[in-house]
This record gives structure tokens, sequence and C-alpha cells, in this order.
């Protein structure tokens, strides 16, 4: 399409009118509510279901909710997450939960806050949280492992519990769980 | 007295039921996979020749029929009689089949188990009604009630039956309201395996094929009904050397590898046709590997060879190819007795060119029978044009009643056939050691073993004006190497091996060889080409093709037509 270019008439070759009224928007945003947040030393309150990073949890008894069952790392579309699960030795503070990761790392500048993770995982161990602005010094600093995503993530106080659950059931007929 | 064919039963010897409305004509017995009996053939075994697939957990083609799991329950149908015994016609001329109902109820279908029901002629099976479907649900839910339902931490998950049919025939919430029947987790059965009896579905698979087909009578089912519980023998472990099979057959997760434990979920696997190179018997297998790392090896079926099983030796036999001392660099002698780090190019032009500069008969090729066809047919072309003597090395072992063969060479018979070696592997390897050291053989070229352990000594390795190594770990040969050149594992490239019963069979790669080692067949196609002035087929099937066409026993085979099972040799 070409669209012919129409010549100015006097007035508006004037210019004095339009830097007028420029001002005159500026004068009205002055006397109007501020919404300029001072970011950095003012942080955005992020909405409920918001997603951002993602981190690990505890549960209330402290145990790292993970189980290592790999399905994150599976579901990730950018192959941000690499696990490595614990092998066969077995490790008695799991108790009847038997598995937990023994490496757990998202590389966040590959981690696009989709959430299929979270979606994912059949543990509820895995949260995309609230933080939204990550920063390192290098890229190997941006990808987080276990001791620093379970800090990050804190506990989730879930109401079922459901591996307590088992192990009391066990007990109470009397198996080792 | 036997009745005369008829449309519906042409021959005496098979029969011709009707599977979901499809005619499938099967023989009337089928022999026992433990006795080799004629037993009557079943309805599980008409449906798999219709292209029918049944759920079922404890029922497999390979084991005797126990009958237990009540998955493959179907319906069927039986043509009516009259009162003179002959069948009654539809007005159309065709049978009259009756649908078999509940004697007590007769509104009810009698649905009967699939695997232990005899076929009889003229009979309707129906695998896929609404009321088959409900059957089938109410038995997985059934075996679901004590269920521990921990996919997420078990071993199986992504290739356990119990997953499969859930998806087809499960329910979305469980109905059972009640408290599961909790069992022992973490029994340690045997040095290799490690049970969960909470999974357990009581199919008693592992039972039947340790019984049965190994012959060591360890496991069996203790207590009754929910509290039934898989144990080894009291006091002793489960520890023969086919338990790994069990993990295979065992349906869900009850049954785990100690070896595969908690170490990569299955379906990041990646899996890779290959054969076992631990004996002669050649088992074939699937190697599950990620990211260049080998985790297990499961066998593969192959009648003419291993069945469904292989040994826990073999299977175990992987971890060397991992290695951290794996020879991964091209080493070239210098001045001083060091190694020097050379790369491909010239180190194979100086050797062709050396190997060409020793006089006609001066060569000695001492060639592993753990090698493929492919490798030792490039070295036979390279010895006949030599004129070099050449030989393997035998390596005997014990044998047993199942898999395991005496010969713990892969390749035995290939490299008798090929013509590396007479007869009897190693007679000539003394001659070969009197040449050296009375000085009419000046040059040797060693693939994949340490002569130093078979004759051929140190002292007589430093007389030599050249030796060329190639092999996958360090060893007292390698270390007195002029030219040393780093090759590949079984698992690290493609090649065929003709097993102890002559079934010619070929394996593909699975992960990549480390640094710069290469197949052995690919540089051997280099330097036995500059050496005999002629291009050799640069690729793997065009160097079989040609192999088939020179060597008089694999006349008439193709790489392609090898397949996935290979090729009995005449």
């Amino acid at each position: 399409m070409i669209v012919k270019r129409t010549a100015l008439t006097w007035w508006e070759r004037l210019y004095i009118p339009a830097v007028l009224n420029g001002f005159r928007v500026t004068l009205r945003h002055f006397f109007r509510r501020k919404v300029t947040m001072q970011y950095p030393e003012e942080k955005w309150v992020v909405p409920p279901g918001y997603r951002g990073a993602p981190y690990l949890v505890k549960d209330q008894d402290g145990r790292t909710k993970c189980v290592s069952c790999q399905l994150c790392e599976f579901i990730c579309p950018p192959k941000a997450i690499r696990i490595v699960p614990p092998g066969p030795e077995v490790d008695p503070a799991t108790a009847n939960v038997e598995k937990r990761p023994r490496e757990f790392e998202i590389d966040m500048l590959r981690c696009i806050f989709c959430g299929f993770c979270q979606e994912v995982c059949p543990e509820e161990a895995i949260f995309l949280m609230e933080d939204y602005s990550l920063t390192g010094g290098s890229r190997s600093e941006m990808v987080y492992d276990l001791p620093r995503l379970l800090a990050l993530g804190g506990t989730h106080h879930d109401p079922i519990m459901k591996w307590q659950q088992k192990a009391r059931e066990a007990g109470l007929q009397g198996v080792k769980p | 007295m036997s009745a005369p064919p008829s449309k519906s039963n042409p021959a005496p010897d098979t029969l011709t039921v009707v599977v979901d409305g499809k005619p499938v004509t099967v023989p009337r017995t089928t022999p026992d996979p433990v006795s080799g009996r004629p037993l009557p053939t079943t309805m599980i075994q008409a449906c798999e020749a219709a292209g029918v697939v049944v759920p079922h957990y404890c029922y497999h083609p390979k084991l005797p029929v126990a009958g237990n799991c009540r998955m493959c329950l179907v319906e069927f149908g039986l043509p009516a009689l009259g009162p003179d015994r002959q069948p009654i016609l539809n007005p159309d001329g065709t049978p009259k089949i009756v649908l078999q109902t509940l004697p007590y109820d007769p509104g009810v279908p009698r649905a009967a188990i699939a695997c232990a029901t005899p076929l009889s002629p003229g009979m309707e099976i129906y695998t896929n009604t609404p009321s088959v479907r409900k059957t089938r649900e109410a038995v997985l839910e059934s075996l679901l009630i004590n269920h521990p339902l921990d996919c997420p931490i078990c071993d199986q998950a992504g290739e356990c039956k119990l997953q499969e049919y859930s998806v087809e025939y499960g329910q979305s919430e469980s109905r059972f309201a009640e408290t599961k029947v909790h069992k022992p987790k973490q029994v340690d059965l045997g040095p290799r395996i490690m049970l969960d009896d909470e999974r357990c579905i009581l199919c008693s698979r592992c039972i039947r094929f340790t019984r049965d087909i190994v012959g060591d009578d360890a496991l069996g089912i203790v207590s009754r009904g929910s509290h039934s519980t898989l144990t080894a023998y009291p006091g002793r472990p489960f520890d023969n050397n086919y338990t790994l099979n069990t993990v295979d057959l065992c349906p869900v997760g009850a049954l785990t590898s100690k070896d595969f434990r908690f170490q990569m979920r299955v379906w990041f696997l990646k899996e890779t046709n290959n054969l076992c190179p631990s004996c002669g018997t050649g088992c074939n297998l699937v190697i599950g590997s990620r990211e260049n790392r080998i985790y297990r090896y499961e066998p593969r079926q192959n009648d003419a060879v291993n069945s469904c099983w292989m040994c826990d030796f073999g299977r175990l036999n992987y971890k060397w190819i991992q290695r951290p001392d794996r020879l991964a660099e091209v080493g070239r002698r210098n001045a001083d007795g060091g190694f020097d780090a050379s790369s491909w190019t010239p180190a194979l032009r100086e050797v062709a060119d050396k190997i060409k500069g020793l006089p006609a008969g001066a060569l000695a090729i001492v060639a592993s029978a753990r090698q493929t066809n492919e490798e030792l047919f490039l070295l036979q072309r390279l010895a006949q044009h030599r004129q070099a003597l050449t030989d393997s090395i035998p390596r005997l072992g014990d044998a047993d009643h199942l898999l395991v063969n005496a010969d713990k060479n892969p390749n035995s018979t290939g490299s008798r056939l090929i013509g590396i070696a007479g007869p009897d592997l190693g007679t000539r390897l003394p001659t070969m050691a009197t040449g050296i050291a009375e000085g009419r053989i000046k040059g040797l070229i060693v693939f994949g073993e340490d002569v130093v352990r078979h004759g051929l000594t140190e002292e007589l390795l430093q007389r030599l004006e050249l030796l060329v190594v190639s092999d996958v770990l360090p060893n007292a040969t390698t270390a007195l190497a002029h030219y040393l050149l780093p090759g590949c594992a079984h698992a690290e490239k493609r090649g065929s091996f003709v097993n102890v019963k002559r079934q010619l069979q070929r394996f593909n790669q699975a992960v990549a060889p480390p640094g710069n080692a290469r197949p052995e067949w690919e540089f051997l196609v280099e330097c036995v080409g500059r050496v005999l002035g002629e291009p050799l087929p640069a690729t793997l099937e065009g160097l079989f093709n040609q192999m088939a066409k020179e060597v008089p026993a694999f006349q008439g085979q193709t790489w392609a037509g090898l397949g996935d099972l290979g090729k009995k040799l005449g």
C-alpha cells in the first residue's frame, strides 16, 4: 500500500502548538497518582499462580521430597534438569522411601519457567516459586545444585504425607517398612 | 480312528479355530517348553497366531503354564451338536456356535483362561467383548488391592505390565478403603537380586523359571491369601548363574537387579541389538545405554541361540568397557623407548610402509578370536599377501547345561572359517616363537591379545623390528608395541560373529569409543588396502559382502540378509 504524504498546513509547520500540547500531557501526569516502582529497592509482589524459578522442597519432617523418579527431567522441554539417581546402595536414612536424588541440577539459564516439572511431579517435590530475578557471575553459577535448590525451596506443608502413612501402616502390621 | 479331513479340519494334526472373527489354523499339539512333550495347543497360542494380543502376567511362552493370574480370561463358543453328535447348522450352512455360559446361571458368559484352555475344532474365541473387558478390569483391580503403587521409586516403571494394563483396563480411583497388607521391602534374595514383596503379584514366573529351566528349586511362595509372600529357601541365597533372568521375567517391579537398581529410569535408555562376547554361545542381547554410558544388558529372544535367557556372568560383564584406563590414543614408540602420541593417518601410513618393507614370510599375525569376522577377514587378506603365519589364542573355561559354553571366545568358529586359525586354536604359536627366536619372523601384528602370557615372551617381542598392537585395555604386550592402535569393544562397533553352533550373527554399535579409538575394521581397511595396493570397501556392509564372496563358508550371505537373528551356516 502506498500512503500519499500530505503537505503540512501553516499551523502544523509552526510546531509550537504541538510542543505545548506535549507539555500539557506531561503536566497532567505530574499531578496524578505515581505508578513507577523504585526497583530494585522496591520489589514487585507477584500474583498467586506466578511461575517463577523451580525449587525443591522438604516435607515437615525435613525429608527431601524428591525421590528421583526423573519424570521432570524427561518432560523438561529445554532439558534444563539433570538428575543422578542414588544407585543400588541401601541408604538407611531414606527409610521406606528408598530413593532420593544423589545430584539434582537445574540450569536456570535453560529453564523456560513452563511449570511442566511441577505438573508432572508425582511427589509434590518441585514447585515454581516467586523468584523471577536470578543473577549470577558465570554460567556455572546459574546451574543450581541440590543443596541450593533445597535451601531456596524451603518446607512444603504436605497434608497427605503418604510415605509416613505407609510406614505407620506397615509398623502396625509388624512389617519393617 | 481319526476323523476324515474336512473344511474346518483340513489335516489331522492341525485344527482351525476363529479368533475375533478371523479363522486361524494351528497345530493340534505344541511341544512343552521344558520337556518337549506334545501338549494340546491352547487358546492364547491360537490368539498369538492370529495376531491378537491377550493381556497376561503369569503366562510366558518359554515356561510351563501356571494359570494363576486370571488376566487372560476370554469368552468362547463351541459348535452346537445335535443328539446324533453332528454339528447343528445355521440356515446359511455354517455351524451354529453356542457361547459358553455359566452352568448355574445360563445368562452369564463363562470366561476361560486362554493360557491353559486347550483348543477344540471349530471353537470361536472372543477377546474383546464388553464383558471380557469388564472381567479384565475386575482382575486388575483385584491384583492392585495390595499393590503399594510406588511407581515413582520402582525400577520397573516404564516397562511394567501392571502400569500398561492399568492404562487400558484400570480404574482411575481405588475403591479399596481398607488398609493394604504390607510385606517386606528390600529383601536381599541373593548376591544379585533384591526383592520387594509388596509389589509381587504372585504370578510364579520366577519360581517356574528357576525350578524348570535352571533346575535350582530355590524360590517359593509361603503364607496364604493376601499374606502370600515370595521367598527363597530359608538360609540359602538365591544364587545361580541365571538369577537375573527372573528380573526380566517379573512382570512387575518385585524382583530387581542390584546392579541396575536405582541407576536410571528405563525410558531414558537407548536400546541397541548386540551380542554377548563372554563365550562361544553368542547370546543375543539388547544394550541399554544413555549418553554414552552402558547401564544394562538384557537378553533378546533368539530361539536358535539363547531362547529368552542369558547368564548372569555375561550380563554383568560390561563394566570393563567404561574403565578409565582404556586405550584412547594412537601411540608410536620413539627413539628413547617411550610413547609419542600420534594420529591415525601418519601412523597407519608408516605401519603399511613398514609391513611392505618386510620380506615375504617375515610377518606373523596373532588375531584374537574375540574379533569380528570382518576384521579377521582383513587380517587374513594381509596374511595371504605377505605369506604371514597367523593364529588365534584359545580361551577355555567351564560349561554348564543351559547356555554357558566352554569356549570363552565369541568367534572361534569365525576365526577357523576365515583361516586365521587351524582346527585347534593356538597350535601355531610355538612355530611363531621359534621363528622370532631364529630371526626369520621380523614383524608381528597382535590384535586384542596379551601374547606375553601365551609363549611370546617379552624378550622375544623385543627382538622384533616391527610390533603393531591393537587392543582396548593396556597389558604387557601393549607396553612393548612399536605402534599402538586403540580399538573398540563390541558395544562400540559393528560386526559379526559365528557362534559355536555356526550361527552367523551381527551386532550394532551402542556407544561411542573413548578418545581417538576407532573400530578395528575401519583402520584395517585403510592399512591393509595400502599394503595390498587395492581399494577395500569403506563401509561395513560392503566389507561383509566382499567377505561373503571370498570366504567359502559365508557364500551367499549378505549383511542385510542376516537380520536381527542371524543365519545358520551350512
